[in-house]
């Protein structure tokens, strides 16, 4: 297989004495779904914030496109084109859905803001997610149900034109419909060539989705399977640990 | 690449055809904009409603109980002093708006202005060039505030608490305990004492109106040119004739004769367009620019905002460098207004300052705020010292009062948090 757009190797992270990566590698390929499973608390949004710049890793390498990256900070992502959507969203409430998703990166045109543009462009990326509850871009977050926040973070990852794509539990809150248009929009950004990372807890959205599917185990990478190749039980079994390689700490 | 399958139905995957369109709030006539705005008053986004209610009920209240309060002389008297306060009131809107606190704004607006007023009496020197090192004292005092909260991570309320106490030694040490000095450099008493003739004061009224007009225009045109929806003009020339109409009264008012004796006294007081001034141009940052944005943001969601890239840091430290060089403006509004410098200059300025902005709107818990907000509430705090004054109540009832009144604006504010956001913006 070529080069992936992301590899990871040997990234250790620990909260003060809780260690929550142990060495964990992972490989992401540009135009291919990787989905990340794993138990609640196994480091997989530690993992991926890493990856954001937003809490860097305390050892380990990343490379982008071949070469060694430094992701200090969120902004050594974005200018990779890396974007995110955490799992705690990360929205502020007292901005619109507009100011929200062109938050650090607004059109300007002589210094000040070019609203027009960005109300315009934040309205196409809405609707090609086909969000039909939305009254108003110029609504405050804060006004907004969860699954309506859910999906301004996601507009917000797919507005500008990114190589990375990164969804933490991106349909967590949300109903049939919109689950399914986000699994339209993992499909539809792979085949852009956009390498697509997802957690999800939901396997068979995953199995539908994904081409290889990446299995943390209390912070240690146990499985890297080719979704052709495997069965959900199988992913199960390693999630749970029943399936567990020898050399696993728990 | 593998097979996919969507679940749960058969929809091709591939670019979605637009289905429907998502309103952008600026749809309908004057009466549809109306309903909006007025759903979100009541979803809790007063803004500075109650202010202005409580500055009518005040106004009304006082010029019942004193025959003076409505006088043309009393008007101007109260533009001047409420400069002040208006200026403290916008500077803390700066930090307020970060959900940060600067308790020392008022001192620093007195220190500054000590170091001003020694640096000229008794050192003899040039007032523009100590005016210059004064506001590289409020510079200088903004940057030492910002570095302890921004970088080292303490408490705004424990670093300016701090300060409040230390640079009020400082001011001794300046001036010395009883010490006092005069002001008697014309151009800072004229700030506060001289006014424009009449046609300067039509003439600005002109210039805001110009000024606005030009502004609604330009953004209508610009969305225009992104094929976006404009709200309907109606509502332009309703704003541009509400700045008529107030204006133009306040400006009329201001420009008849309040003098007592032979000599007329009368236009719109110098201090006047020097505020509108900076309220423009800090209005202007805050909504039009992504320093403003920024400060909007991390006050709303520090993290969402250093995840998008934002330095949370430099924002941060900087608004307090905002707050303490704009505070020392109000100081010199101050000192020209009194006329005079002593020890405790500014010492009983900074709780009327946050009064001023809580009072008008701005949220204590950051993100929200407007510096115009702060600018009413601080006519609301200087009507009732205005009024109370003129009812030669003591001083005692004064300070019980704009306290009640700055926990009960505290109260409106924590309430209508609680209740949410509303639904559409502007
Ligand atoms: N900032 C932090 N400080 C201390 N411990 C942390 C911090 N962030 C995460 N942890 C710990 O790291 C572990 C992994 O957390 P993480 O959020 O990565 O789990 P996860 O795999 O995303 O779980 P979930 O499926 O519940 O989202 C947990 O035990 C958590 O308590
Ligand atoms: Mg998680």
């Amino acid at each position: 297989m070529d080069v992936p757009l992301i590899e990871l190797s040997g990234v250790v992270k620990s909260f003060g004495p809780v260690s929550v990566l142990k060495g964990v590698g992972m490989k992401a390929y540009a135009g291919q779904v990787t989905a990340l499973v794993g138990d609640n608390g196994a480091g997989k949004s530690t993992l991926i914030k890493g990856l954001a710049g937003v809490q860097p890793y305390d050892e380990g390498t990343v490379r982008f496109d071949g070469d060694d990256v430094t992701l200090h900070a969120p902004r050594d992502a974005a200018r990779l084109g890396i974007e995110v959507v955490y799992q705690d969203l990360a929205l502020c409430d007292n901005l619109d859905i507009v100011q929200n998703m062109f938050l650090g990166r607004e059109e300007t045109r002589f210094g000040t803001f070019d609203e027009g543009r960005m109300e315009r462009d934040a309205s196409d990326t809405l609707r090609s997610l086909s969000v039909r509850t939305v009254k108003s871009v110029r609504q405050k977050v804060s006004s907004l149900s969860g699954g309506q926040r859910q999906t301004v973070a996601i507009a917000r990852a797919v507005l500008k034109k990114a190589r990375v794509v990164i969804l933490d539990e991106p349909t967590a809150a949300l109903g049939v419909a919109q689950t399914e248009q986000v699994l339209n929009l993992v499909t539809r950004l792979a085949e852009q060539g956009v390498a697509v990372i997802i957690i999800s807890h939901n396997l068979v959205d995953l199995f539908a989705v994904a081409d290889h599917i990446n299995v943390l185990y209390l912070g240690q990478m146990v499985a890297s399977l080719d979704t052709r190749e495997t069965t959900s039980d199988d992913v199960v079994g390693y999630i749970t640990g029943t399936k567990t390689p020898a050399g696993v700490t728990p | 690449m593998s097979a996919r399958t969507i679940p749960t139905s058969e929809a091709a995957p591939g670019p979605v055809i637009p289905t429907e369109n998502i309103g952008s709030g600026q749809e309908g006539g004057v009466r549809d904009q109306v309903r909006a705005w007025l759903q979100r008053v009541r979803g809790g986004e007063m803004g500075a409603l109650p202010a202005i209610g409580g500055f009518i009920v005040l106004s009304i209240l006082f010029s019942i109980l004193s025959p003076v309060f409505l006088t043309e002389r009393n008007f101007a008297n109260l533009m001047t002093q409420a400069a002040t306060l208006v200026m403290l009131g916008m500077a803390l809107v700066f930090v307020i708006l970060l959900g940060e606190i600067d308790l020392s704004a008022g001192v620093t607006a007195g220190v500054s202005m000590c170091i001003f007023i020694v640096l000229v009496n008794v050192q003899g020197l040039n007032w523009i060039l100590a005016l210059a090192i004064a506001f590289g004292a409020g510079v200088l005092i903004g940057t030492f505030i910002g570095f302890f909260v921004a970088r080292v991570g303490i408490p705004s309320f424990v670093v300016t608490l701090g300060l409040f106490l230390g640079l009020q030694g400082v001011e001794l040490m300046i001036i010395g305990a009883g010490g006092l000095y005069r002001v008697q450099i014309p151009e800072i008493l004229a700030i506060q004492n001289r006014n424009m003739p009449p046609w300067a004061g039509w003439t600005m009224l002109v210039v805001i109106l110009a000024v606005s007009a030009a502004t609604s225009f330009w953004d209508r045109a610009r969305r225009s040119r992104a094929g976006v929806m404009n709200r309907t003009i109606a509502l332009v020339w309703i704003k541009l004739g509400f700045i008529a109409v107030l204006g133009g009264a306040v400006v009329y008012i201001l420009n008849q004769d309040r003098g007592q004796s032979i000599r007329a006294v009368q236009g719109v007081p110098i201090v006047v367009p020097i505020v509108l001034a900076i309220l423009w141009a800090g209005t202007f940052v805050l909504d039009r620019t992504k320093y403003g944005r920024n400060i909007y943001a991390i006050g709303g969601n520090a993290e969402a905002a250093r995840r998008a890239g934002i330095k949370v840091v430099m924002v941060r430290w900087t608004a307090f460098i905002v707050c303490s060089t704009l505070s020392v403006v109000a100081g010199l509004f101050s000192i020209s207004k009194v006329g005079s410098v002593d020890a405790a200059a500014g010492r009983d300025l900074v709780l009327s300052g946050v009064a001023a902005a809580v009072v008008g709107g701005v949220s204590l818990f950051g993100g929200r705020g407007r510096l115009l907000h702060a600018a009413v509430g601080a006519l609301v705090i200087a009507v009732i010292t205005n009024g109370l004054g003129l009812l030669n109540l003591p001083a005692g009832v004064n300070f019980a009062v704009t306290g009640g009144v700055l926990i009960l604006a505290a109260t409106v504010d924590a309430v209508s948090r609680k209740r949410g956001g509303a639904v559409v913006r502007t």
